[in-house]
């Protein structure tokens, strides 16, 4: 169980609010207009943004006083999620040994998890010689191999084409499944949170309203919702 | 939690710069605090200094300004040389310059020669007119890549909304390229000025007596021969003075960077005109010839002296490499562990307030009652050249720092990786490449370095450029020009090195 307790965030004139929970290995999806603070909340969770009042906890623990590499989190960004002087595999090798130093169990784990995103062959391949989906693929097979029982995904599949995203977020489901991991994804796209999430959660005018189930909210949005997809 | 002994490491070296820096200030003010130890001649000094760093920074800036607008504007072969050759003078060691400069302007150099037959007299090298020439000669450079920069930096849609516009030459002039002279000379100017505040090797080699002293020379003169000390204290004093107002004055015209940057691409701005063409072609050779002349004088006097290439040299020569590597590698240590916050990076920025005969003096004074000066001679240079190229390292490492901080801190933060695998996987290959150019530059100074060690070490301790210098000084000008081109093979050689290395990067 993931909770937000009263959790606050204050930025110069920017506030988000959110007081809710959700179980582990769910899967929820954060929409709302931009600026609106989906990202915000997602570095608030991951230890990049500090809380302004309230809690985070995970099973009951404060997330608070731990630094993001120490929380039970993974978390892929817009970008960046490879380091662009290591190779695929030594970037994957980082979630095994900090340090790189890696036997022949730990590389033949990389090449099994680089098969299991389609990417075998590439672990010697620098990330600028993967394309945008593939660089997506392999941010995944790292968090396949250091697995935590929380995914936070901040659109990281923004820049590519309407399928390659399905399949990106079917992937997704996938090793969320394996790893048991709740996740959240940040979209623009209804039909990406329709198709990916059991609940939304609209992020709006500085509040994160309460995740609710994907399909009876999208058949009957509150106003603010059906203003921000378009419909009357 | 672990980052605490991280953010330990940094301060302790913030700290240690600090102590490094004001403890032989503070060595200096106390036993030059009386103002009245300054003889009128240390006046004069002061003035001089004043005027001829004024001098050589106008005209090498006024000059500056016509080579850096035809190099802008103009494609031809060899360019690509020029640019890079504007930034030899950067390693070019101060006492080789000196020797080149002496070989074609020089009573009996290729200037004279050349004048001879017309019944013309030869050229008066020595004197204030020597020292503002080499001055231009060594800033002329850093002044144009400082101001090809400006040029560089003009924005493209700003120039093609002149050429929409069907703006006449000279309103072209007016709108675009003077308001961006008048944002980037002054800064030129006050960079060229600072370092023509602490310059020490030209002042002692081409001027020296009542008229063309430095307050550097001066410190000199009174450690060295005079051997009184709240005297020389009082002068390192007013050299501090003078540093850290230029400096101040530099911080708050942000200089313009010539180090780094791409100095590539300035095609919009591309006049006709035969007129125009053989002006800009005029400029370039000139400068080209001022600029090339001397090193080439270097190269072939020392290749034909090169027989009566003296023992002592050998010996120099690995004195040299002592100061330079530990020097280099200190100063870039320090720079990478300051260059992580705002507050650490000033500390790093301290040693812009001394200079080398001031930090020189102060540990001078902390040394002398403690030990044979001679005998700590090349640690002391080691570290006064570690401290004065901080500044310089951290300049070059601060940015590239941050980039990495911005683009991939995050990541190594959530993926929870430990300091000690953050620095060997992620910041230090990330940052190779100014790694390299740091190192290049710091060693190459410290090689060059004619300051500390000439305060510090006696007969039989030189390093090259105090070799170079007495040799000179002893008019055995053949072995002086042999030792002149080991030097600069060795300072290029040091900066080619690292530099190279650090290019290596992501191959």
């Amino acid at each position: 169980m993931l909770t937000l307790e009263a959790m606050r965030i204050e930025a110069g004139g920017f506030r988000l609010a959110a007081d809710w929970a959700v179980p582990a290995g769910a899967r929820v999806a954060l929409i709302g207009p931009s600026g609106a603070g989906k990202s915000t909340l997602l570095a608030a969770i991951a230890g990049f943004q500090p809380l302004a009042g309230g809690r985070i906890l995970w099973q009951g623990a404060d997330l608070g006083p731990l630094d993001p590499g120490r929380r039970p989190v993974s978390i892929l960004f817009q970008d960046n999620n490879l380091f662009p002087h290591l190779t695929v595999a030594q970037n994957l090798g980082l979630a095994l040994n900090p340090h790189l130093r890696l036997g022949p169990g730990d590389r033949a784990r990389i090449a099994a998890a680089l098969d299991r995103v389609g990417l075998g062959g590439r672990g010697d391949d620098r990330p600028g010689r993967l394309s945008g989906g593939e660089q997506g693929r392999a941010a995944l097979a790292r968090v396949l191999l250091r697995p935590r029982p929380v995914l936070l995904l901040d659109e990281p599949f923004a820049a590519l084409g309407p399928g390659l995203r399905a399949d990106m977020l079917a992937l997704v489901r996938a090793v969320a499944a394996e790893a048991g991991a709740l996740t959240i994804l940040v979209t623009h796209d209804p039909a990406d949170a329709r198709r990916f999430a059991q609940t939304v959660a609209f992020v709006h005018a500085g509040l994160a309203h309460p995740p609710a189930d994907a399909a009876a909210l999208f058949a009957a949005p509150p106003p603010a919702l059906a203003a921000y997809l378009g419909r009357e | 939690m672990a980052a605490g002994g991280v953010r330990w490491g940094p301060a302790a070296v913030a700290a240690l710069v600090a102590a490094a820096v004001l403890g032989p200030l503070a060595a200096v003010a106390l036993r030059g605090g009386e103002v009245a130890a300054l003889a009128p001649a240390d006046w004069a000094a002061l003035r001089f200094t004043l005027a001829q760093a004024a001098v050589s920074a106008a005209l090498s800036v006024l000059l500056a300004v016509p080579v850096a607008r035809a190099l802008a504007r103009r494609r031809f072969p060899g360019r690509g040389l020029f640019v890079t050759l504007t930034g030899a003078p950067f390693i070019l060691p101060g006492i080789v310059a000196v020797m080149g400069l002496v070989a074609v302007f020089g009573r009996s150099g290729w200037l004279a020669a050349g004048l001879a037959p017309l019944g013309l007299p030869p050229p008066r090298l020595y004197g204030a007119q020597g020292v503002v020439l080499a001055h231009v000669f060594l800033n002329l450079p850093l002044a144009v890549r400082m101001i090809l920069n400006g040029w560089a930096a003009i924005p493209g849609e700003r120039l093609r909304l002149a050429a929409a516009l069907d703006l006449p030459p000279g309103a072209v002039v007016r709108h675009v390229e003077v308001p961006m002279l008048r944002a980037v000379v002054p800064g030129a100017f006050v960079a060229v000025f600072l370092i023509c505040t602490t310059s020490f090797a030209v002042a002692l080699t081409l001027g020296g007596g009542p008229a063309a002293t430095t307050v550097e020379l001066a410190v000199f003169h009174a450690i060295r021969f005079e051997f009184d000390l709240a005297r020389g204290a009082a002068l390192a004093g007013v050299q501090v003075m003078l540093c850290t107002a230029a400096a101040a004055a530099a911080g708050a015209l942000a200089a313009p960077s010539g180090l780094a940057g791409g100095l590539g691409r300035v095609a919009a701005l591309r006049p006709r005109g035969a007129w125009l063409a053989a002006q800009d072609a005029a400029v370039l050779v000139s400068a080209g010839l001022f600029l090339a002349l001397p090193i080439a004088a270097v190269l072939a006097g020392g290749a034909a002296a090169l027989p009566v290439l003296p023992d002592a040299v050998w010996p120099a020569a690995a004195r040299t490499l002592v100061v330079a590597l530990p020097s280099a590698a200190l100063a870039v240590a320090g720079a990478l562990a300051l260059s992580g916050g705002r507050r650490r990076q000033a500390a790093g920025m301290l040693p812009l307030a001394a200079s080398p005969l001031a930090l020189g003096t102060g540990l001078f004074l902390i040394v002398f009652p403690l030990a044979d000066p001679a005998a700590v001679a090349l640690p002391v240079t080691v570290a006064v050249n570690a401290i004065l190229a901080l500044p310089f390292a951290l300049r070059l490492i601060a940015p590239a720092r941050a980039e990495v901080a911005a683009a991939e801190g995050r990541l190594a933060r959530s993926l929870g990786l430990p300091p000690a695998a953050v620095w060997r996987l992620v910041i230090l290959p990330r940052l190779r490449r100014p790694i390299g150019l740091a190192l290049g530059l710091a060693a190459a100074l410290a090689a060059g370095d004619l300051g500390a060690i000439a305060l510090f070490a006696r007969e039989g301790g030189e390093t090259l450029p105090l070799l170079v210098q007495r040799l000179m000084a002893a008019y055995r000008m053949e072995a002086a020009a042999a030792a002149a081109l080991v030097l600069a093979a060795v300072s290029f050689a040091l900066f080619a090195a690292f530099d190279l290395w650090g290019r290596r990067a992501d191959a």
